[in-house]
Protein backbone atom coordinates (compact mmCIF):
# COMPACT_ATOMS: atom_id res chain seq x y z
CA UNK A 1 0.00 0.00 0.00
CA UNK A 2 1.64 3.07 -1.00
CA UNK A 3 1.12 6.15 1.25
CA UNK A 4 -1.84 8.05 -0.13
CA UNK A 5 -4.33 4.72 0.75
CA UNK A 6 -2.21 4.75 4.40
CA UNK A 7 -3.77 8.25 4.83
CA UNK A 8 -7.43 7.81 3.54
CA UNK A 9 -7.45 4.50 5.42
CA UNK A 10 -6.27 6.13 8.93
CA UNK A 11 -8.40 8.74 8.74
CA UNK A 12 -11.50 6.04 7.29
CA UNK A 13 -10.56 4.04 10.60
CA UNK A 14 -10.60 7.21 12.63
CA UNK A 15 -14.45 8.21 11.25
CA UNK A 16 -14.98 4.51 12.26
CA UNK A 17 -14.06 5.37 16.02
CA UNK A 18 -15.72 8.60 16.45
CA UNK A 19 -19.01 7.12 15.34
CA UNK A 20 -18.21 5.18 18.13
CA UNK A 21 -18.43 1.82 15.72
CA UNK A 22 -16.44 -0.06 18.51
CA UNK A 23 -19.15 0.43 20.68
CA UNK A 24 -20.39 -2.79 19.86
CA UNK A 25 -17.94 -4.14 21.74
CA UNK A 26 -19.26 -3.45 24.99
CA UNK A 27 -22.56 -5.87 24.00
CA UNK A 28 -19.97 -8.25 22.90
CA UNK A 29 -18.66 -8.09 26.91
CA UNK A 30 -21.59 -8.47 28.18
CA UNK A 31 -22.65 -11.34 25.70
CA UNK A 32 -19.63 -13.09 26.58
CA UNK A 33 -19.53 -12.35 30.48
CA UNK A 34 -23.34 -13.69 30.59
CA UNK A 35 -22.53 -16.85 28.82
CA UNK A 36 -19.36 -17.60 30.82
CA UNK A 37 -21.68 -17.12 33.99
CA UNK A 38 -24.56 -18.98 32.74
CA UNK A 39 -22.88 -21.76 30.93
CA UNK A 40 -20.87 -22.43 34.04
CA UNK A 41 -24.22 -23.10 35.85
CA UNK A 42 -26.25 -25.15 33.24
CA UNK A 43 -23.52 -27.24 31.34
CA UNK A 44 -20.98 -29.67 32.21
CA UNK A 45 -18.23 -30.64 30.14
CA UNK A 46 -19.09 -29.05 27.62
CA UNK A 47 -18.55 -25.69 28.46
CA UNK A 48 -15.48 -24.23 26.26
CA UNK A 49 -17.04 -25.80 23.38
CA UNK A 50 -20.70 -23.18 24.09
CA UNK A 51 -18.24 -20.71 24.42
CA UNK A 52 -15.96 -20.58 21.18
CA UNK A 53 -19.25 -21.43 19.67
CA UNK A 54 -21.20 -18.98 20.63
CA UNK A 55 -18.09 -16.35 20.91
CA UNK A 56 -16.65 -17.10 17.11
CA UNK A 57 -20.18 -16.93 15.71
CA UNK A 58 -21.28 -13.40 17.52
CA UNK A 59 -17.64 -12.17 15.99
CA UNK A 60 -18.61 -13.42 13.05
CA UNK A 61 -22.74 -11.94 13.06
CA UNK A 62 -21.43 -8.36 14.56
CA UNK A 63 -18.37 -7.86 12.37
CA UNK A 64 -20.69 -8.87 9.07
CA UNK A 65 -22.74 -6.36 10.39
CA UNK A 66 -20.44 -4.01 10.91
CA UNK A 67 -18.78 -5.07 6.87
CA UNK A 68 -22.25 -4.20 5.28
CA UNK A 69 -23.87 -0.78 6.98
CA UNK A 70 -20.19 0.84 6.99
CA UNK A 71 -19.25 -0.54 3.69
CA UNK A 72 -22.28 0.42 1.38
CA UNK A 73 -21.93 4.10 2.88
CA UNK A 74 -18.16 4.18 2.43
CA UNK A 75 -18.39 5.63 -1.06
CA UNK A 76 -21.49 6.55 -1.28
CA UNK A 77 -21.66 8.76 1.65
CA UNK A 78 -18.25 10.91 0.58
CA UNK A 79 -20.53 12.04 -2.52
CA UNK A 80 -23.99 12.45 -1.09
CA UNK A 81 -21.80 14.85 1.96
CA UNK A 82 -19.46 16.38 -0.75
CA UNK A 83 -16.55 15.44 1.05
CA UNK A 84 -14.66 14.19 -1.39
CA UNK A 85 -14.74 17.45 -3.54
CA UNK A 86 -12.12 18.83 -1.78
CA UNK A 87 -10.03 15.53 -1.76
CA UNK A 88 -10.32 14.68 -5.29
CA UNK A 89 -8.54 18.36 -5.89
CA UNK A 90 -5.76 16.81 -3.71
CA UNK A 91 -2.97 14.79 -5.90
CA UNK A 92 -4.76 11.56 -5.25
CA UNK A 93 -5.72 8.56 -7.84
CA UNK A 94 -9.35 7.60 -7.51
CA UNK A 95 -8.14 3.97 -7.34
CA UNK A 96 -5.67 5.11 -4.11
CA UNK A 97 -8.86 6.61 -2.41
CA UNK A 98 -10.75 3.45 -3.36
CA UNK A 99 -8.05 1.19 -1.37
CA UNK A 100 -7.69 3.51 1.32
CA UNK A 101 -11.21 3.37 2.31
CA UNK A 102 -11.26 -0.72 2.00
CA UNK A 103 -8.00 -0.69 4.06
CA UNK A 104 -9.32 1.95 6.54
CA UNK A 105 -12.74 -0.58 7.05
CA UNK A 106 -10.89 -3.82 7.21
CA UNK A 107 -8.36 -2.23 9.65
CA UNK A 108 -11.41 -1.19 11.92
CA UNK A 109 -12.93 -4.72 11.61
CA UNK A 110 -9.37 -6.76 12.33
CA UNK A 111 -9.25 -3.97 15.37
CA UNK A 112 -12.75 -4.74 16.29
CA UNK A 113 -12.15 -8.66 16.17
CA UNK A 114 -8.68 -8.76 17.76
CA UNK A 115 -10.84 -7.27 21.26
CA UNK A 116 -13.41 -9.39 20.42
CA UNK A 117 -11.12 -12.62 20.62
CA UNK A 118 -9.80 -11.52 23.88
CA UNK A 119 -12.89 -11.51 25.30
CA UNK A 120 -13.61 -14.30 24.04
CA UNK A 121 -10.32 -15.87 25.52
CA UNK A 122 -10.92 -14.12 28.73
CA UNK A 123 -14.22 -16.13 28.76
CA UNK A 124 -12.99 -19.23 28.00
CA UNK A 125 -10.25 -18.91 31.18
CA UNK A 126 -13.09 -18.18 32.98
CA UNK A 127 -15.05 -21.45 32.03
CA UNK A 128 -12.00 -23.99 31.77
CA UNK A 129 -9.43 -22.12 34.15
CA UNK A 130 -6.56 -22.94 31.71
CA UNK A 131 -5.84 -22.68 27.62
CA UNK A 132 -4.78 -25.47 25.84
CA UNK A 133 -2.64 -25.81 22.40
CA UNK A 134 -5.84 -26.51 20.28
CA UNK A 135 -7.27 -22.97 21.77
CA UNK A 136 -5.24 -21.91 18.83
CA UNK A 137 -8.01 -23.21 16.28
CA UNK A 138 -9.64 -20.29 18.02
CA UNK A 139 -7.58 -18.11 16.42
CA UNK A 140 -7.24 -19.57 13.23
CA UNK A 141 -10.93 -19.32 13.29
CA UNK A 142 -10.99 -15.88 13.56
CA UNK A 143 -8.52 -15.17 11.44
CA UNK A 144 -11.17 -17.20 8.99
CA UNK A 145 -13.79 -14.79 9.97
CA UNK A 146 -11.54 -11.44 9.19
CA UNK A 147 -11.02 -12.99 5.56
CA UNK A 148 -14.62 -13.35 5.24
CA UNK A 149 -15.15 -9.57 6.54
CA UNK A 150 -12.75 -8.09 4.14
CA UNK A 151 -14.77 -9.87 1.12
CA UNK A 152 -17.66 -8.76 2.40
CA UNK A 153 -16.28 -4.72 3.01
CA UNK A 154 -15.01 -5.36 -0.92
CA UNK A 155 -18.25 -6.19 -2.14
CA UNK A 156 -20.31 -3.64 -0.18
CA UNK A 157 -17.57 -1.52 -1.32
CA UNK A 158 -18.06 -2.34 -5.43
CA UNK A 159 -22.01 -1.58 -4.78
CA UNK A 160 -21.30 1.37 -3.07
CA UNK A 161 -19.45 2.99 -5.84
CA UNK A 162 -22.71 3.36 -8.06
CA UNK A 163 -25.53 2.21 -5.99
CA UNK A 164 -27.66 3.96 -2.70
CA UNK A 165 -27.04 2.47 0.78
CA UNK A 166 -30.48 0.63 0.85
CA UNK A 167 -30.30 -0.97 -2.52
CA UNK A 168 -26.29 -1.64 -2.03
CA UNK A 169 -27.39 -4.00 1.67
CA UNK A 170 -29.73 -5.66 -0.39
CA UNK A 171 -27.10 -6.95 -3.05
CA UNK A 172 -24.37 -7.17 -0.18
CA UNK A 173 -26.51 -9.00 1.99
CA UNK A 174 -28.44 -11.24 -1.37
CA UNK A 175 -24.35 -12.29 -1.83
CA UNK A 176 -23.37 -13.08 1.57
CA UNK A 177 -26.64 -15.64 2.10
CA UNK A 178 -25.94 -17.16 -1.35
CA UNK A 179 -22.32 -17.45 -0.47
CA UNK A 180 -23.02 -19.24 2.83
CA UNK A 181 -25.69 -21.69 1.02
CA UNK A 182 -23.09 -21.84 -2.18
CA UNK A 183 -23.42 -25.68 -1.68
CA UNK A 184 -27.05 -26.04 -2.11
CA UNK A 185 -27.42 -23.64 -4.73
CA UNK A 186 -25.40 -26.51 -6.60
CA UNK A 187 -27.30 -28.81 -5.27
CA UNK A 188 -30.37 -27.23 -7.24
CA UNK A 189 -28.44 -26.83 -10.23
CA UNK A 190 -27.91 -30.77 -10.47
CA UNK A 191 -31.41 -31.27 -9.53
CA UNK A 192 -33.33 -29.05 -11.34
CA UNK A 193 -35.10 -30.02 -14.52
CA UNK A 194 -35.40 -26.71 -16.14
CA UNK A 195 -32.42 -26.14 -17.93
CA UNK A 196 -32.68 -22.13 -17.26
CA UNK A 197 -32.76 -22.57 -13.48
CA UNK A 198 -29.88 -25.04 -13.67
CA UNK A 199 -27.92 -22.68 -15.54
CA UNK A 200 -28.37 -19.60 -13.46
CA UNK A 201 -27.36 -21.41 -9.97
CA UNK A 202 -24.11 -23.08 -12.01
CA UNK A 203 -23.61 -19.44 -12.91
CA UNK A 204 -23.87 -18.23 -9.03
CA UNK A 205 -22.04 -21.44 -7.94
CA UNK A 206 -19.14 -20.59 -9.96
CA UNK A 207 -19.16 -16.98 -9.66
CA UNK A 208 -19.89 -16.13 -6.36
CA UNK A 209 -16.91 -16.79 -3.62
CA UNK A 210 -18.04 -19.64 -0.86
CA UNK A 211 -18.52 -18.02 2.82
CA UNK A 212 -18.68 -22.35 3.67
CA UNK A 213 -15.05 -22.55 3.11
CA UNK A 214 -13.97 -20.14 5.96
CA UNK A 215 -16.37 -21.44 8.21
CA UNK A 216 -14.08 -23.48 11.16
CA UNK A 217 -15.86 -22.71 13.52
CA UNK A 218 -17.12 -26.39 14.24
CA UNK A 219 -13.07 -27.49 14.55
CA UNK A 220 -12.13 -24.76 16.81
CA UNK A 221 -14.79 -25.71 19.37
CA UNK A 222 -14.38 -29.21 19.19
CA UNK A 223 -10.57 -28.56 19.62
CA UNK A 224 -9.51 -30.26 16.64
CA UNK A 225 -6.87 -29.47 14.39
CA UNK A 226 -7.49 -27.22 11.33
CA UNK A 227 -5.58 -27.94 8.53
CA UNK A 228 -2.52 -26.14 7.90
CA UNK A 229 -3.22 -25.53 3.67
CA UNK A 230 -6.61 -24.05 4.71
CA UNK A 231 -4.96 -21.40 6.04
CA UNK A 232 -2.96 -20.45 2.84
CA UNK A 233 -5.64 -21.47 0.66
CA UNK A 234 -8.63 -19.43 2.32
CA UNK A 235 -6.17 -16.49 2.38
CA UNK A 236 -5.38 -16.39 -1.90
CA UNK A 237 -9.21 -17.19 -2.20
CA UNK A 238 -10.32 -14.47 -0.31
CA UNK A 239 -7.25 -12.24 -2.06
CA UNK A 240 -8.21 -13.14 -5.35
CA UNK A 241 -11.96 -12.05 -4.64
CA UNK A 242 -10.85 -9.14 -3.06
CA UNK A 243 -8.53 -7.79 -5.79
CA UNK A 244 -10.99 -8.19 -8.25
CA UNK A 245 -13.26 -6.48 -6.72
CA UNK A 246 -10.99 -3.92 -5.65
CA UNK A 247 -10.12 -3.33 -9.25
CA UNK A 248 -13.98 -3.67 -10.14
CA UNK A 249 -14.55 -0.85 -7.90
CA UNK A 250 -11.88 1.43 -9.11
CA UNK A 251 -12.97 1.20 -12.64
CA UNK A 252 -16.28 2.00 -12.03
CA UNK A 253 -15.19 5.20 -9.74
CA UNK A 254 -12.79 6.38 -11.99
CA UNK A 255 -15.52 6.60 -14.45
CA UNK A 256 -18.36 8.08 -11.92
CA UNK A 257 -18.94 11.99 -12.35
CA UNK A 258 -19.32 12.70 -9.14
CA UNK A 259 -22.67 14.95 -9.30
CA UNK B 1 2.43 37.78 -20.71
CA UNK B 2 3.50 34.35 -19.82
CA UNK B 3 1.72 31.45 -20.87
CA UNK B 4 -1.68 30.43 -19.97
CA UNK B 5 -2.19 29.37 -16.29
CA UNK B 6 -5.49 28.00 -17.23
CA UNK B 7 -6.29 27.12 -21.01
CA UNK B 8 -10.39 25.85 -21.65
CA UNK B 9 -11.30 24.58 -25.20
CA UNK B 10 -14.73 24.23 -26.34
CA UNK B 11 -15.37 22.80 -23.31
CA UNK B 12 -18.41 21.01 -22.93
CA UNK B 13 -20.86 19.46 -20.70
CA UNK B 14 -23.93 17.52 -21.05
CA UNK B 15 -26.15 16.41 -18.04
CA UNK B 16 -28.67 13.07 -18.67
CA UNK B 17 -31.96 14.20 -16.85
CA UNK B 18 -34.97 11.44 -16.05
CA UNK B 19 -35.24 8.78 -14.80
CA UNK B 20 -36.99 6.85 -17.45
CA UNK B 21 -36.76 8.47 -20.76
CA UNK B 22 -33.36 10.17 -20.89
CA UNK B 23 -33.11 13.34 -21.62
CA UNK B 24 -29.48 15.39 -21.84
CA UNK B 25 -29.46 18.71 -20.22
CA UNK B 26 -26.17 20.60 -21.56
CA UNK B 27 -24.73 23.12 -18.00
CA UNK B 28 -21.85 24.19 -20.06
CA UNK B 29 -21.40 24.83 -23.63
CA UNK B 30 -18.24 25.19 -25.74
CA UNK B 31 -16.32 27.43 -23.11
CA UNK B 32 -13.07 28.81 -24.49
CA UNK B 33 -10.90 31.13 -21.80
CA UNK B 34 -7.31 31.30 -21.15
CA UNK B 35 -6.48 32.47 -17.75
CA UNK B 36 -2.69 33.62 -17.46
CA UNK B 37 -0.40 33.18 -14.66
CA UNK B 38 -0.69 35.43 -12.23
CA UNK B 39 -3.70 36.77 -12.56
CA UNK B 40 -7.21 37.91 -10.53
CA UNK B 41 -9.91 36.25 -12.89
CA UNK B 42 -13.16 36.31 -11.92
CA UNK B 43 -16.03 34.07 -12.95
CA UNK B 44 -19.49 35.79 -13.27
CA UNK B 45 -22.90 34.41 -13.80
CA UNK B 46 -26.27 33.75 -12.14
CA UNK B 47 -27.37 30.62 -10.56
CA UNK B 48 -27.06 28.05 -12.99
CA UNK B 49 -24.98 29.60 -15.59
CA UNK B 50 -22.24 26.83 -15.85
CA UNK B 51 -19.85 28.19 -13.29
CA UNK B 52 -19.58 25.19 -11.05
CA UNK B 53 -19.54 22.97 -13.15
CA UNK B 54 -16.90 24.71 -15.33
CA UNK B 55 -14.66 24.23 -11.62
CA UNK B 56 -15.75 20.85 -11.15
CA UNK B 57 -14.44 19.86 -14.60
CA UNK B 58 -11.67 21.69 -14.08
CA UNK B 59 -10.90 19.57 -10.66
CA UNK B 60 -11.70 16.29 -12.04
CA UNK B 61 -15.03 16.21 -10.12
CA UNK B 62 -16.85 15.28 -13.38
CA UNK B 63 -15.55 14.75 -16.97
CA UNK B 64 -16.35 17.00 -19.98
CA UNK B 65 -18.66 15.70 -23.02
CA UNK B 66 -16.30 17.14 -24.94
CA UNK B 67 -13.86 19.61 -25.06
CA UNK B 68 -10.48 19.67 -23.35
CA UNK B 69 -8.61 22.31 -20.91
CA UNK B 70 -5.33 22.48 -19.21
CA UNK B 71 -4.13 23.75 -16.24
CA UNK B 72 -0.63 24.90 -15.97
CA UNK B 73 0.22 23.23 -19.11
CA UNK B 74 -1.03 19.74 -17.86
CA UNK B 75 -4.24 18.15 -18.79
CA UNK B 76 -6.89 17.96 -16.36
CA UNK B 77 -6.62 14.10 -15.62
CA UNK B 78 -3.15 14.70 -14.48
CA UNK B 79 -4.09 14.18 -11.14
CA UNK B 80 0.32 14.65 -9.89
CA UNK B 81 -0.95 18.57 -11.17
CA UNK B 82 -3.11 18.53 -8.46
CA UNK B 83 0.53 19.62 -6.57
CA UNK B 84 -0.31 22.95 -8.27
CA UNK B 85 -3.66 23.62 -7.58
CA UNK B 86 -6.02 24.79 -4.46
CA UNK B 87 -9.72 24.21 -4.84
CA UNK B 88 -12.23 26.19 -2.53
CA UNK B 89 -15.90 24.02 -3.50
CA UNK B 90 -19.28 26.33 -3.08
CA UNK B 91 -20.59 25.37 0.52
CA UNK B 92 -17.77 23.52 1.15
CA UNK B 93 -18.61 20.63 3.38
CA UNK B 94 -15.69 18.12 5.55
CA UNK B 95 -16.14 15.33 7.79
CA UNK B 96 -17.45 16.63 10.79
CA UNK B 97 -15.59 14.11 13.11
CA UNK B 98 -12.70 16.09 12.89
CA UNK B 99 -11.42 19.33 13.84
CA UNK B 100 -10.41 22.01 11.79
CA UNK B 101 -6.68 21.03 12.89
CA UNK B 102 -7.07 17.46 11.69
CA UNK B 103 -8.41 18.24 8.66
CA UNK B 104 -5.61 20.61 7.85
CA UNK B 105 -3.53 18.01 8.98
CA UNK B 106 -5.26 15.41 6.93
CA UNK B 107 -4.70 17.29 3.46
CA UNK B 108 -0.90 18.39 4.30
CA UNK B 109 -0.79 14.71 3.97
CA UNK B 110 -1.19 14.10 0.78
CA UNK B 111 1.41 16.53 -0.61
CA UNK B 112 4.25 14.34 1.39
CA UNK B 113 5.10 17.26 4.16
CA UNK B 114 7.12 16.19 7.34
CA UNK B 115 5.17 16.05 10.58
CA UNK B 116 6.82 19.35 11.47
CA UNK B 117 6.54 20.80 8.25
CA UNK B 118 2.36 19.84 8.37
CA UNK B 119 2.44 21.49 11.81
CA UNK B 120 3.79 24.64 10.97
CA UNK B 121 1.58 25.34 7.88
CA UNK B 122 -1.49 24.31 10.15
CA UNK B 123 -0.87 27.08 12.28
CA UNK B 124 0.40 29.36 9.86
CA UNK B 125 -3.19 28.97 8.05
CA UNK B 126 -5.48 28.33 10.87
CA UNK B 127 -4.38 31.42 11.89
CA UNK B 128 -4.53 33.67 8.49
CA UNK B 129 -7.96 32.17 7.96
CA UNK B 130 -9.13 33.46 12.11
CA UNK B 131 -9.66 29.85 12.92
CA UNK B 132 -6.50 29.49 15.40
CA UNK B 133 -8.76 29.86 18.80
CA UNK B 134 -11.51 27.31 17.04
CA UNK B 135 -8.33 24.79 16.11
CA UNK B 136 -9.42 21.94 18.27
CA UNK B 137 -13.05 22.33 17.95
CA UNK B 138 -14.92 19.43 15.84
CA UNK B 139 -15.92 20.61 12.55
CA UNK B 140 -20.37 19.37 13.31
CA UNK B 141 -19.85 22.23 15.87
CA UNK B 142 -19.12 24.94 13.00
CA UNK B 143 -21.17 27.55 11.25
CA UNK B 144 -21.28 27.97 7.60
CA UNK B 145 -19.15 30.98 8.00
CA UNK B 146 -16.36 29.29 9.86
CA UNK B 147 -16.38 26.03 7.14
CA UNK B 148 -15.69 28.87 4.23
CA UNK B 149 -12.86 29.59 6.40
CA UNK B 150 -11.94 26.44 6.92
CA UNK B 151 -12.24 25.63 2.78
CA UNK B 152 -10.65 28.14 2.35
CA UNK B 153 -7.43 27.43 4.31
CA UNK B 154 -7.29 23.65 3.06
CA UNK B 155 -7.46 25.40 -0.08
CA UNK B 156 -3.86 27.24 -0.36
CA UNK B 157 -2.88 25.18 2.91
CA UNK B 158 0.16 23.90 0.21
CA UNK B 159 0.72 27.28 -1.49
CA UNK B 160 -0.35 26.32 -4.94
CA UNK B 161 0.78 28.10 -8.04
CA UNK B 162 -3.27 28.09 -9.20
CA UNK B 163 -6.14 28.62 -6.41
CA UNK B 164 -9.63 28.00 -7.92
CA UNK B 165 -12.22 29.55 -5.21
CA UNK B 166 -16.24 28.96 -5.71
CA UNK B 167 -18.27 31.48 -4.16
CA UNK B 168 -15.62 32.02 -1.58
CA UNK B 169 -17.02 34.83 0.29
CA UNK B 170 -20.60 32.82 0.40
CA UNK B 171 -21.24 32.82 4.02
CA UNK B 172 -19.19 35.18 5.28
CA UNK B 173 -19.76 38.35 7.32
CA UNK B 174 -18.48 41.56 6.28
CA UNK B 175 -15.54 41.24 8.48
CA UNK B 176 -15.18 37.48 6.88
CA UNK B 177 -15.49 39.03 3.16
CA UNK B 178 -12.90 41.37 3.49
CA UNK B 179 -10.96 39.17 4.87
CA UNK B 180 -11.06 36.88 2.01
CA UNK B 181 -10.46 39.57 -0.07
CA UNK B 182 -7.38 40.76 1.72
CA UNK B 183 -5.93 36.76 1.16
CA UNK B 184 -7.22 36.91 -2.66
CA UNK B 185 -5.10 40.20 -2.88
CA UNK B 186 -2.38 38.76 -0.87
CA UNK B 187 -2.10 35.44 -3.08
CA UNK B 188 -2.12 37.41 -5.89
CA UNK B 189 0.62 39.80 -4.80
CA UNK B 190 2.54 36.48 -4.23
CA UNK B 191 1.90 35.59 -8.31
CA UNK B 192 -0.13 32.97 -7.56
CA UNK B 193 -3.22 33.11 -10.27
CA UNK B 194 -6.12 33.34 -8.90
CA UNK B 195 -9.77 31.74 -10.06
CA UNK B 196 -12.96 32.32 -8.57
CA UNK B 197 -16.66 32.48 -9.16
CA UNK B 198 -18.57 34.97 -7.54
CA UNK B 199 -22.06 36.59 -7.37
CA UNK B 200 -20.81 39.85 -6.06
CA UNK B 201 -19.65 41.95 -8.66
CA UNK B 202 -18.05 44.84 -6.25
CA UNK B 203 -15.59 41.99 -5.28
CA UNK B 204 -14.96 41.02 -8.87
CA UNK B 205 -14.45 44.93 -9.89
CA UNK B 206 -11.99 45.28 -7.10
CA UNK B 207 -10.33 42.27 -6.99
CA UNK B 208 -10.11 41.15 -10.59
CA UNK B 209 -7.63 41.72 -13.74
CA UNK B 210 -10.34 39.98 -15.68
CA UNK B 211 -13.70 38.59 -15.53
CA UNK B 212 -15.76 36.87 -17.70
CA UNK B 213 -19.62 37.10 -17.45
CA UNK B 214 -20.88 33.50 -18.27
CA UNK B 215 -24.92 32.50 -18.54
CA UNK B 216 -27.13 29.98 -19.88
CA UNK B 217 -23.82 27.58 -20.10
CA UNK B 218 -22.34 30.16 -22.67
CA UNK B 219 -19.51 32.76 -22.49
CA UNK B 220 -20.93 36.27 -23.31
CA UNK B 221 -18.11 38.47 -22.35
CA UNK B 222 -14.41 38.61 -21.19
CA UNK B 223 -12.07 41.35 -20.42
CA UNK B 224 -10.98 43.83 -17.74
CA UNK B 225 -13.45 44.97 -15.84
CA UNK B 226 -12.51 48.19 -16.84
CA UNK B 227 -12.27 47.50 -20.92
CA UNK B 228 -15.83 45.40 -20.92
CA UNK B 229 -17.50 48.34 -18.96
CA UNK B 230 -17.66 51.81 -21.07
CA UNK B 231 -15.43 54.47 -19.62
CA UNK B 232 -17.26 56.69 -21.16
CA UNK B 233 -19.10 59.13 -18.69
CA UNK B 234 -22.78 58.61 -19.66
CA UNK B 235 -24.32 61.14 -16.99
CA UNK B 236 -23.01 63.30 -13.95
CA UNK B 237 -24.69 62.72 -10.16
CA UNK B 238 -25.61 65.85 -8.17
CA UNK B 239 -25.92 65.37 -4.45
CA UNK B 240 -27.68 68.65 -2.41
CA UNK B 241 -29.44 70.24 0.12
CA UNK B 242 -32.17 72.92 0.46
CA UNK B 243 -33.13 75.36 3.22
CA UNK B 244 -36.44 73.81 4.22
CA UNK B 245 -39.06 75.73 2.63
CA UNK B 246 -37.17 76.44 -0.33
CA UNK B 247 -38.36 74.45 -3.52
CA UNK B 248 -36.36 72.17 -5.95
CA UNK B 249 -35.77 74.30 -9.21
CA UNK B 250 -38.34 73.61 -11.66
CA UNK B 251 -35.67 72.70 -14.13
CA UNK B 252 -34.25 69.87 -12.09
CA UNK B 253 -38.05 69.05 -10.33
CA UNK B 254 -38.91 66.17 -12.02
CA UNK B 255 -35.56 64.56 -12.10
CA UNK B 256 -34.60 64.85 -8.13
CA UNK B 257 -35.28 62.41 -5.23
CA UNK B 258 -35.20 63.33 -1.83
CA UNK B 259 -34.04 62.13 1.47
CA UNK B 260 -35.38 64.45 3.54
CA UNK B 261 -33.39 68.25 2.53
CA UNK B 262 -31.07 66.12 0.85
CA UNK B 263 -31.11 65.46 -3.27
CA UNK B 264 -30.20 63.84 -5.88
CA UNK B 265 -30.28 64.39 -9.40
CA UNK B 266 -28.73 62.81 -12.52
CA UNK B 267 -28.37 65.21 -15.43
CA UNK B 268 -26.62 64.94 -18.77
CA UNK B 269 -22.84 66.01 -18.66
CA UNK B 270 -23.72 68.52 -21.19
CA UNK B 271 -26.48 69.79 -18.99
CA UNK B 272 -24.42 70.05 -15.77
CA UNK B 273 -23.09 73.60 -15.52
CA UNK B 274 -27.25 74.77 -15.89
CA UNK B 275 -28.35 72.23 -13.78
CA UNK B 276 -25.43 74.40 -11.21
CA UNK B 277 -26.96 77.30 -12.15
CA UNK B 278 -30.15 76.56 -10.64
CA UNK B 279 -29.21 75.09 -7.75
CA UNK B 280 -26.86 78.49 -6.47
CA UNK B 281 -29.94 80.62 -7.76
CA UNK B 282 -31.76 78.58 -5.19
CA UNK B 283 -29.20 78.86 -2.22
CA UNK B 284 -29.31 75.06 -2.42
CA UNK B 285 -25.50 73.64 -0.84
CA UNK B 286 -23.76 71.17 -3.49
CA UNK B 287 -22.96 68.21 -1.57
CA UNK B 288 -21.00 66.46 -4.18
CA UNK B 289 -20.85 66.22 -8.28
CA UNK B 290 -20.04 62.67 -9.40
CA UNK B 291 -19.63 61.28 -12.56
CA UNK B 292 -21.53 58.07 -13.59
CA UNK B 293 -19.86 55.22 -15.78
CA UNK B 294 -21.25 51.64 -16.49
CA UNK B 295 -20.33 49.74 -13.42
CA UNK B 296 -19.50 45.78 -14.43
CA UNK B 297 -23.10 45.24 -12.76
CA UNK B 298 -24.94 47.21 -15.18
CA UNK B 299 -22.74 45.16 -17.80
CA UNK B 300 -23.67 42.03 -16.11
CA UNK B 301 -27.09 43.03 -15.69
CA UNK B 302 -27.34 43.53 -19.84
CA UNK B 303 -26.03 40.75 -20.35
CA UNK B 304 -28.43 38.51 -18.32
CA UNK B 305 -30.47 40.28 -16.43
CA UNK B 306 -33.69 39.81 -18.29
CA UNK B 307 -33.83 36.21 -17.74
CA UNK B 308 -33.30 34.75 -20.87
CA UNK B 309 -31.01 32.91 -19.22
CA UNK B 310 -32.30 30.40 -17.21
CA UNK B 311 -30.83 27.83 -15.46
CA UNK B 312 -30.51 24.75 -17.11
CA UNK B 313 -32.39 26.08 -20.00
CA UNK B 314 -30.76 24.44 -22.55
CA UNK B 315 -32.27 20.88 -23.86
CA UNK B 316 -29.65 18.84 -26.37
CA UNK B 317 -30.75 15.95 -28.43
CA UNK B 318 -28.61 12.89 -27.42
CA UNK B 319 -25.49 12.00 -29.89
Amino acid sequence: MSSIPAVVAVNTFREAVRDRVLYNLVFFALLMMGAAILVGQISVGIERLLIVNLGLSAISIFGIIMAIFIGVGLVYKEIEKRTLYSLIAKPIQRWEFIAGKFGGLLLTLAVNTSFMLLGLFAALLFVSHQFQSSDLGIVVAAYFILLQLALVTAIALFFSCFSSPMLSTLFTLGIYVAGVFLKDIRDISLLTKSPFVGAICKAIYYLLPNFQNFNVIGLAGHGEPIPMNLLWQNTLYAAVYVVILLIASAVVFSGKNLK
Amino acid sequence: MSAPAIEIQSLTKDYAVGFWRKKLRRSLDSLSLEVHEGEAFGFLGPNGAGKTTTLKLLMGIIFPTSGTARILGRPIDDVAMHRDIGYLPEQPYFYDYLTARELLDYFARFFGFSAAERNERVNKYLDLVGLASASNVQLRKFSKGMMQRVGIAQAILHEPKVVFLDEPMSGLDPVGRREVRDIILELKRQGRTVFFSTHILSDAEMLCDRVAVLAGGKLQGVGAPNEIVSLEVYGMEVLFELKPGVAVPAGLASKATNTGNRYRVEVPEADLYAAVEQLKLANAKILSVTPLRASLEDYFFKLVGKGQYAPHSIEVQPQ
